[in-house]
């Protein structure tokens, strides 16, 4: 492998133009003023503060997700995309999507993953998948999807991923 | 005829710095396809071969227990021990070697003064004097010590070059202060610290100073008795010497003063279930078996340091300091975070909108390393009104090219996220 093609490549990669459009317009940013579910997620080392908001209809239909913070380019595009991702889905199908997630990118298979993350198809959330690459870098990627997790079980300690 | 000689040992000593980047192994790799650029040396520098020559030899043929054995290897990971603590009792000018205590690191040893001298002494009310600046070790541990006794850390206020305010800082030493504590070189920053104005003043009220050296040890010459500060913290790690070993200086009258921090072997005279006599110094605050090749691994660091000589040190990263304020300044969109009048091998900045975290990755992917992040000093971080910064921090073995590499790099990154 020569050097260029590594810096040119997985950076890239890493960096593709969906990613830099969300972290640098990150999606539904901001309060959720009615939010039902809510989670912090913090990397004290990294100085990611994320807060994830949820609003749930009454059959568990996640009708609204916001979020607000600060963090690198990969934390706020993965939050951005969480949100536009998960507006519609009912709970149970949010934490398939979070399972598939965080097996994709950090290639280890969560322990409570339902059986139906596994055909799951993640669309645009792909573009997050340059992280595998940068095994410093996945913690940042899968941060606010660990804070859905927290959000949807009503955890109330802010979650990490460092 | 002394002036020729003189000239020829500077040339000597200039060689011997521009040279001394071969004795690091580390430094001879290349990282993602490139010759590796180390500008993280404030979070932990490279050792030279000497320093791991020097620890293999110790565990290949003379490891043993110090201070037990009457047998002939534990003599001589005694004598390496002991030796080791004369070389770095020597180097910061100690007035005798009971006055440097071996401990695992600087937040050690700023907890052992916490926990030994401050907390016997402080009532409710006290305060304890600190700066904006400081690294959490040199905050937390007097937070615990003010929430076991009830009395107040007081913090003196910094300006937006991230220098201290001198006159705020004498004036907050008052009849109540019981201890200052104070960085000699801001880690996220570099500032380095008007200490003999504030031992001055400490000194006028009986008030002892405790100094964080782990930022200005591998960089300049540190006489204690100079600084005449009470206590000097500072950690092997950082001034090329291994992990895991550091030392408390203090000045005699105060250590002597203080019970031990920890009970266990070798810090005792007689143990009885009556009561138990404490050693003498340093041992009385060196409990259990120590880290024996740590401590003759930093006393190589410290004969390394003294071949290249302190004197070129601070020379040679000066230099490379205003150049690589200037590389950077010259950058569009880069902010420098401490632009104090005074600093030392380290500057922070930020690059564009760019999250200090996205810079790190792409410039590692050029070989490049730096530290990200919040540099254990989130106060100094709320200052500046960041989430963290880009550092970069210079040791003796970097040179203008490292330099430019790091220029280049920032340039690369500009264009990722153009």
């Amino acid at each position: 492998m020569n050097a260029m093609s590594i810096d040119g490549d997985e950076l890239r990669e890493l960096y593709r133009e969906l990613i830099l459009d969300h972290a640098k317009t990150p999606r539904h940013f901001g309060k959720l003023e009615d939010a039902t579910h809510c989670a912090e997620g913090i990397n004290p080392l990294c100085g990611d503060k994320l807060r994830l908001y949820f609003r749930l209809d009454d059959d568990n239909r996640i009708s609204d997700a916001r979020f607000e913070g600060s963090g690198c380019a990969i934390s706020v595009a993965s939050a951005s995309l969480l949100t536009e991702t998960v507006i519609g889905l009912e709970t149970d199908r949010a934490l398939e999507f979070f399972a598939a997630m965080v097996e994709r990118l950090a290639g280890r298979p969560d322990a409570s993953r339902p059986a139906a993350a596994e055909d799951i198809d993640l669309g645009k959330l792909r573009a997050l998948e340059g992280v595998k690459e940068f095994p410093s870098r996945v913690k940042c990627a899968t941060l606010a999807w660990h804070a859905l997790k927290a959000a949807l079980q009503q955890k109330q300690r802010p979650v990490s991923t460092e | 005829m002394p002036a020729v000689t003189d000239k020829l040992e500077m040339r000597e000593n200039v060689l011997r710095i521009e040279n001394c980047r071969g004795d690091f192994p580390a430094l001879s790799q290349k990282v993602n396809g490139h010759p590796i650029v180390w500008l993280d040396s404030a979070a932990s520098s490279q050792q030279p071969a000497e320093v791991i020559d020097r620890i293999a030899e110790y565990q290949r043929h003379d490891h043993a227990n110090v201070h037990r054995g009457v047998h002939t290897l534990s003599h001589r990971a005694t004598e390496a021990y002991e030796g080791a603590r004369d070389s770095i009792a020597a180097f910061i000018n100690a007035a005798s070697r009971s006055e440097t205590v071996f401990t695992s690191g600087t937040t050690a040893a700023i907890n052992l003064v916490a926990q030994s001298w401050c907390r016997p002494r402080l009532l409710a009310g006290d305060k304890i004097l600190i700066t904006h600046l400081e690294h959490h070790s040199n905050i937390v541990p007097w937070q615990l010590v003010c929430e076991q006794t009830g009395a107040e850390l007081v913090v003196c206020p910094i300006n937006e070059r991230g220098e201290i305010e001198l006159d705020r800082m004498l004036s907050l030493i008052d009849e109540r202060t019981r201890m200052v504590a104070v960085s000699h070189v801001s880690n996220a920053l570099g500032t380095v610290l008007p200490l003999a104005e504030i031992v001055s003043e400490a000194h006028r009220r009986d008030i002892p100073v405790l100094v964080d050296g782990a930022q200005a040890v591998p960089h300049m010459q540190v006489d204690v008795r100079t600084l005449d500060c009470d206590f000097y913290a500072f950690s092997g790690h950082k001034m090329f010497g291994p992990t895991g070993i550091g030392i408390l200086y203090g000045k005699e009258s105060l250590l002597d003063s203080m019970p031990p921090w920890q009970g266990g072997g070798d810090m005792i005279l007689e143990v009885t279930f009556d009561g138990t006599t404490w050693n003498e110094l340093p041992y009385k605050f060196e409990a259990g078996t120590p880290n024996i090749s740590g401590a003759v691994g930093l006393g190589a660091a410290v004969k390394y340091l003294q071949s290249v000589g302190m004197e070129q040190v601070l020379r040679h990263e000066q230099e490379l300091l205003q150049y690589l304020a200037a590389r950077l300044s010259a950058i569009d969109g880069l902010r420098l975070i401490g632009t104090a009048g005074h600093k030392a091998s380290v500057q922070s900045f930020l690059l564009d909108a760019i999250h200090p975290h996205d810079l790190g990755t792409i410039l590692d992917h050029q070989g490049v390393a730096i530290r990200t992040g919040h540099h254990c000093a989130m106060p100094v971080m709320e200052y500046f009104k960041v989430p963290g910064t880009a550092r970069a921090s210079l040791a003796l073995y970097n040179n203008k090219d490292d330099i430019d590499r790091l220029a280049d790099a920032l340039m690369k990154a500009k264009d990722v996220f153009a």
